[in-house]
């Protein structure tokens, strides 16, 4: 079997410039593939009646959520919104305590009290999912100048949909931070559905992102949503300008998501043959193509696919094995001191 | 001691922390280079500099969501919104975002921030600028609502907001700005959730807040001159924590209750507070408690008509004595 040396002077050899390199690449693919096979199973026990509320897939989309997470240093911060189970997978936060939270048992990351629209997980920098259109984007603003202020070196990074260029919060984000010239990252990734609406039905212009960025100063940046190589290295050059005090970033993400809205949202108002378009460009299946093309052999990829899938096995007998959330929790944490008394 | 402005509290009250502490940092409209459009944050930018001191564009959502994101990463922001009326363009921040984060996100989250906002009437800008809304913030799990009256409290109580660790939201009332106080030298810190008694008396409760302490006090003046009528003024100061303990041992001693109230009537503090009274101490009482407010409409701009509808020193004073059969 080759090693990944000999692969890397082949490469050179036919002249493929891999500034990506292997260890990242199968990183991306690693990542993607979590995602895709939790989002799955998060879909499949939803059908069993055993993932409750609402929840937000983001299958189609993983190759922003892998391609940002993986050019991230430790300590930089994502905001995400409702949609956000992929971004919390990729900041390797455990597979169980998605799921868990997902099916609102104890052992979910915030113990059923949060829910699928509220994934957070301060230790790997997930800073939270926010369910109200467009907050957070200032609130990652003010993690922003927080690192401006301290002079840390973190950046906060920022993914939300296309419907939300269209809220007043998006717009005022975008200049404070342009003014402020804050160490953050706009990601928006551009599905084409606001929920059950074209975004282009109610946009008043083509790219709901791009096309605003002239606005506040900022670079017009579209980049292939579903190609994780082409995010990660739009995402290299937003941290390395972050990083320099040179300002935030809005990039807008083209992707699809293969499945509703949300769960209540069966997406027929999607054009007949529209899904299958974008299955074509698959991310996963273009990665897959994209590490053979780099020497990455079927058995390499078939044995990430088979750990990945035993971790998301063993992940959900693991949720279905775990109590509900105890009673003791309901009043803990409404207020710093533990507790959530408001009188005397 | 000196005598200062509520105005001038404000000032040293903010300046006392940023001094304490340089995770304190402060942000809003007009803030910094021109002093704040009610003049209550004057000097400060030149003290503490433009890193600390940062006006903003006029943004609301982005003032306190960037409030919250600093807080939760480690500073200790001050936000000011400049009317309290305002709070309905950003009310996301005070009602999804700030309130719940820690307990969605079971303790992870912290937000340790504070608001300031200019709150009520008197200044007859009408009914876009003049509201008193601390009822709006008080009904929110997870916040904490301060109003001050006087500049002592101003001082104290904000060190307190922003040396707690939950987010506080502080009402400084409008027309309090120019009036002057008594302040002690030095450093001055405070508790959340204590109501004061500011006059002690037996046979009459007054709860007020803000602008309506000082017609509380004024009121209970004439009841004892005129009426022979000793009534006891709290200061309720904190609506959340709410020091019930002072206020339902005062109407122990008392055996009547009135609040006293800027906010419109429905749903008002005032409510509530009634609501806790009749619950725990019902059989203390030797009469129905009365609230006394502003009509449920919204404030009309003309100054004859503004005067009429809030609560005035005569009201307070016709409303006890009524009451007491006098």
């Amino acid at each position: 079997m080759a090693t990944a040396k000999d692969r890397a002077q082949a490469q050179a050899a036919s002249g493929v410039n891999d500034d990506i390199g292997e260890a990242k690449r199968l990183e991306l693919y690693r990542t993607q593939v979590v995602i895709r096979e939790a989002e799955q199973r998060a879909f499949d026990l939803f059908l069993q009646n055993l993932v409750k509320g609402t929840s937000h897939l983001s299958l189609g989309q993983e190759a922003v959520a892998a391609g940002f997470a993986v050019a991230m240093k430790p300590g930089d911060l994502s905001f995400c919104t409702y949609r956000g189970h992929a971004h919390t997978l990729a900041r390797g936060v455990p597979v169980e305590k998605v799921l868990g939270e997902l099916m609102q048992r104890d052992n979910g990351l915030m113990r059923g009290k949060g829910g699928s629209m509220h994934l957070t997980s301060e230790e790997h920098g997930v800073m939270g999912s926010y369910a109200i259109i467009g907050a957070h984007l200032p609130i990652a603003c003010g993690a922003a100048w927080r690192a401006q202020y301290k002079g840390d070196k973190d950046v906060s990074v920022c993914f939300f949909g296309d419907g939300t260029t269209n809220i007043g919060a998006f717009h005022e984000a975008l200049n404070f931070a342009a003014v402020w010239k804050l160490p953050v990252i706009f990601v928006c990734e551009n599905n084409l559905y606001m929920e059950y609406t074209p975004i282009g039905d109610v946009t008043a212009v083509p790219h709901p992102a791009a096309d605003r960025a002239a606005a506040y100063g900022l670079e017009r940046i579209i980049v292939d949503g579903n190609d994780a190589d082409a995010v990660y290295r739009t995402a290299q050059v937003a941290f390395d300008k972050a990083r320099a005090g040179n300002g935030p970033s809005l990039i807008e993400c083209l992707t699809y998501r293969h499945s509703g809205h949300s769960r209540a949202d069966p997406a027929k108002y999607r054009p007949e043959g529209e899904l299958e378009k974008w299955k074509e460009r698959d991310p996963i299946k273009i990665y897959k193509e994209r590490l053979k093309q780099f020497g990455i052999g079927d058995e390499a990829i078939a044995k990430i696919d088979a750990e990945v899938r035993k971790v998301v096995d063993d992940a959900t007998e693991a949720c279905k094995a775990a109590p509900v959330p105890p009673l003791d929790i309901l009043t803990t944490d409404v207020y710093a001191d533990g507790g959530w008394a408001w009188r005397n | 001691m000196a005598e200062i402005t509520y105005r001038d509290a404000v000032i040293r009250g903010i300046a006392q922390e940023m001094q304490r502490d340089n995770d304190v940092v402060f942000l809003g409209e007009d803030v910094a280079k021109a002093g704040g459009v009610f003049k209550a944050t004057v000097g400060l930018y030149e003290q503490f500099g433009p890193l600390r001191v940062r006006d903003t564009p006029i943004s609301e959502q982005a003032i306190l969501g960037a409030a919250m994101g600093a807080a939760m990463t480690g500073l200790k922001p001050i936000a000011e919104i400049m009317f309290s009326d305002f709070f309905a363009v950003c009310f996301d921040y005070i009602a999804n975002e700030f309130p719940k984060s820690r307990y969605m996100s079971n303790g992870q989250t912290k937000c340790p921030l504070v608001v300031r906002t200019g709150n009520g009437a008197g200044s007859r800008f009408g009914a876009q600028h003049s509201q008193s809304i601390e009822n709006w913030c008080m009904m929110i799990p997870g916040l904490k609502v301060v109003a001050p009256s006087n500049p002592t409290d101003v001082i104290g109580l904000l060190a307190a907001a922003v040396r707690d660790p939950d987010p506080v939201i502080f009402f400084e009332h409008k027309s309090l700005y120019p009036t002057k106080g008594e302040v002690p030298d030095g450093e001055i810190v405070d508790r959340l959730g204590t109501a004061k008694i500011v006059r002690p008396g037996k046979d009459a409760t007054i709860l007020a807040l803000a602008l309506m302490v000082p017609r509380a006090l004024a009121a209970a003046e004439t009841l004892a001159s005129e009426h022979g009528i000793e009534a006891e003024v709290v200061d309720v100061r904190s609506l959340v924590p709410l020091d019930t303990q002072t206020i339902l041992s005062s109407v122990a001693r008392t055996h009547r209750l009135f609040t006293v109230e800027e906010n419109p009537r429905l749903c008002g503090w005032g409510a509530e507070i009634v609501s806790i009274v009749a619950d725990e101490a019902f059989y203390d009482l030797d009469g129905p408690p009365v609230r006394i407010t502003t009509p449920h409409i919204p404030l009309p701009a003309a100054d004859n008509l503004e005067d009429i509808v809030l609560p005035t020193p005569a009201r307070i004073v016709e409303t006890v004595k009524r009451s007491l059969g006098c």
